[in-house]
């Protein structure tokens, strides 16, 4: 993290791709649960260094479509291209290592391990100790974890979190919010999906979000798939905006097009017959 | 809520305050050294020198249960294992081997050879292999065996992992059982004489060493051995709870789904758990073996495994200080207080070991009414017993909706 923002302008324009190329391939995806449609057939993009939002009013299936691009879930038909490879129904874990990082609706944190310790464990994958190393902590796995504790406060130093040594359980909501995304992070991920990161925090927290999403993509080239409730944080945000209603997408565009798309204000009002 | 919180850690920064903690240690360390000093080579110490065995089980199991939060009712299994290894690699159970003059690695006098009356040594038939080489030996066929019965388990949990893992411990001492006959019925050879067991087991002799390490009448090394062992297990332990697998342990037990999310194989880091608790399992059942001069599948029931359930549970899950506590109180009660008690009772006309079950289960009970979180629980469990308790448990039923639906995969 530090690196990229020590190189300096000019090292990170040449060597990040073009803005606007591919960076995640979307085609057909569909996850059927028993006799219910949850995602129907959803075809979408994520370029690189793009800030895009998912929307659709609750039951839309916005948070499965998440499950199904993170390996939770396998979808029951379409294909996942992310970075050049195919990442359909791989595990979670091979997901994440690929280079996606997610946060979760109903924040799931480790509660009885500090926030740096939380951040830690989103280091697994690129922490290279194996177990016979660990049992004579061999130099090599000393440096490793040194350099990972003051790695995990970089990033929460990053997302604006204090309280590092505090329990997870212990944080108020925003800052439990802004760990999950540390964590998330930490994997040093190409694409950081946010499953309602706003939920229940006030305007200011909101905006303070908002700003960090923005820092994220300038400084980091870290793309972002979000899904928000909150269209304030929406529509000033996103390159892109996906309208999902009932598992389908019913409309997509940037955030103008989207705002007047009537479709998109007849799901989310209702239509008026 | 935080009131409750800080007085529980000011609690125990009061005691961590008053001496360093290495101090602590080097303390404890001496007075488990000198120990046999002070109760010299009586039934107090032969009680002393089982409960290590069991501290290292107990420490074993640790990582599965308190680490890894995998419940694990069979771990008898694993001893039955390590206890076997030995015999197999410690006794005259294979006379044929070699010709019937014996395989004899840096074996003890006793193990190697019997003196003739005309003069001449006669070889001692069977494999005879020094202890310190087996107990690795055992370590890595246990972890093995960890593996193997740990992944067929990968994708259940609660009460479901808890059955299987249970079966598993009632079908390990039956295939030792019925292996008078070749194993899993390949071959012909007797890998256990059945309900007899193995016996004799060949005494600890040091590598270097021709003669015993101790003796029925100096019961002292063995002590000393078992707390040797003791130490190798609290080392490896505390060097993994530190470490990214331990980290990664801890995710696990909290969140699964949060944990694959943040790029940790479920499989792997669940396997390494099972493998190495196992190992430690065959660590000490390898001992127990030798110590006890016999291998006997009656020794390996079901309750061996609740037994060493409890010293974790009672001790304090996950903690490797509370764990010990545990496994000393509980094994010393089992082995020294109940027969001490029985000597005083059994004037009155009462046989306090016939019930020394129901004591049991009332001293567990008592434990789970007063202190659920274990004597000596780790800071995080504390923290999870405590925050329910503060919190009124809101949002618990909210724990496990995805998981429910998560699609483990491997």
């Amino acid at each position: 993290m530090s690196d990229q923002q020590q190189s300096g302008g000019t090292a990170a324009i040449a060597s990040s791709p073009p803005v606007g190329e591919t960076l995640m391939d979307v085609t057909g995806v569909s996850k059927v649960f028993g006799g219910l449609v949850a995602v129907n057939d959803v075809n979408f993009v994520v370029p690189h260094k793009a800030i895009v939002s998912l929307i659709g009013p609750n039951g839309a299936g916005k948070t499965t479509f998440f499950n199904c691009l993170t390996g939770l879930y396998r979808p029951t038909t379409g294909r996942v291209n992310f970075d050049g490879s195919d990442i359909t129904a791989k595990r979670p874990d091979l997901v994440t290592q690929a280079g996606i990082a997610r946060t979760f609706q109903n924040i799931k944190l480790f509660r009885t391990m500090t926030a740096t310790e939380n951040v830690q464990v989103g280091m697994h994958p690129r922490l290279r100790s194996r177990v016979t190393g660990m049992i004579l902590r061999t130099p090599f796995v000393r440096k490793e974890e040194k350099a990972a504790r003051e790695r995990a406060r970089e990033i929460l130093k990053f997302v604006g979190l204090k309280r590092m040594d505090e329990l997870a359980m212990n944080l108020p909501y925003g800052d439990q919010r802004r760990l999950e995304i540390a964590r998330a992070l930490a994997s040093d991920p190409k694409l950081l999906l946010l499953d309602e990161p706003t939920a229940g925090m006030n305007p200011q927290e909101s905006e303070e979000l908002r700003t960090l999403m923005e820092r994220l993509r300038t400084e980091q080239d870290i793309s972002i798939l979000l899904i928000e409730h909150d269209m304030k944080v929406v529509m000033n945000v996103s390159d892109h905006i996906t309208v999902l209603d009932h598992g389908e997408k019913i409309a997509e565009g940037t955030p103008q097009q989207v705002r007047q798309n009537p479709r998109v204000i007849e799901a989310y009002l209702g239509s008026q017959a | 809520m935080s009131a409750a919180l800080a007085s529980l850690r000011s609690g125990r920064d009061a005691i961590t305050g008053l001496v360093p903690g290495w101090l602590f240690a080097a303390v404890l360390l001496a007075a488990a050294v000198v120990f046999p000093y002070l109760v010299g080579s009586g039934s107090f110490l032969d009680a002393s020198t089982q409960t290590l065995a069991y501290v290292i089980m107990a420490l074993g199991l640790n990582i599965v249960v308190g680490f890894a939060g995998l419940l694990d009712l069979g771990y008898v299994a694993f001893y039955a294992i390590g206890a076997f290894v030995i015999g197999w690699f410690g006794s005259q159970q294979f006379p044929d081997v070699n010709g019937g003059k014996g395989i004899h690695i840096l074996a003890s006098d006793r193990a190697t050879f019997q003196p003739k009356l005309s003069g001449g040594k006669l070889d001692i038939a069977g494999i005879h292999i020094n202890f310190f080489i087996v107990i690795f030996i055992a370590m890595a066929i246990t972890a093995m065996w960890g593996v193997l019965l740990g992944a067929p388990t990968l994708r259940l949990r609660g009460d479901y992992l808890a059955i299987v893992t249970l079966a598993f411990g009632e079908i390990v001492p039956r295939v030792f059982e019925n292996s008078t006959s070749g194993l899993f019925g390949i071959g012909s050879t007797d890998f256990s004489h059945g309900r007899q067991g193995i016996t004799p087991i060949d005494k600890i002799n040091l590598p270097w060493s021709h003669d015993l390490l101790y003796s029925d009448a100096n019961l002292k090394p063995a002590y000393w051995v078992a707390l040797g062992m003791v130490l190798f297990t609290i080392f490896v332990n505390r060097r993994l709870r530190d470490s990214r697998l331990g980290r990664a342990w801890i995710a696990v037990r909290e969140d699964e789904v949060a944990a694959a999310s943040m790029g940790i194989n479920l499989v792997r880091t669940k396997l390494w758990a099972y493998a190495i608790g196992a190992a430690f399992g065959g660590f000490a059942g390898v001992f127990l073996g030798t110590y006890n001069n016999t291998v006997n599948v009656d020794q390996f029931e079901f309750g061996f495994s609740v037994f060493i359930l409890a010293m974790v549970i009672v001790g304090g899950m996950g903690n490797i200080w509370g764990v010990i506590v545990g496994a000393v109180a509980l094994s010393m009660m089992n082995r020294y207080g109940l027969p001490q008690l029985n000597n005083l009772s059994e004037p009155l006309g009462f046989d306090v070991t016939a019930i020394s079950f129901g004591i049991f289960g009332f001293f567990l009970l008592i434990m789970m009414v007063l202190r659920p979180e274990g004597l000596i629980p780790s800071g995080r469990r504390r923290l999870e017993f405590h925050e329910a308790e503060i919190e009124g448990a809101e949002d618990t039923g909210a724990v496990g909706d995805m998981s429910q639906m998560y699609e483990v995969r491997r």
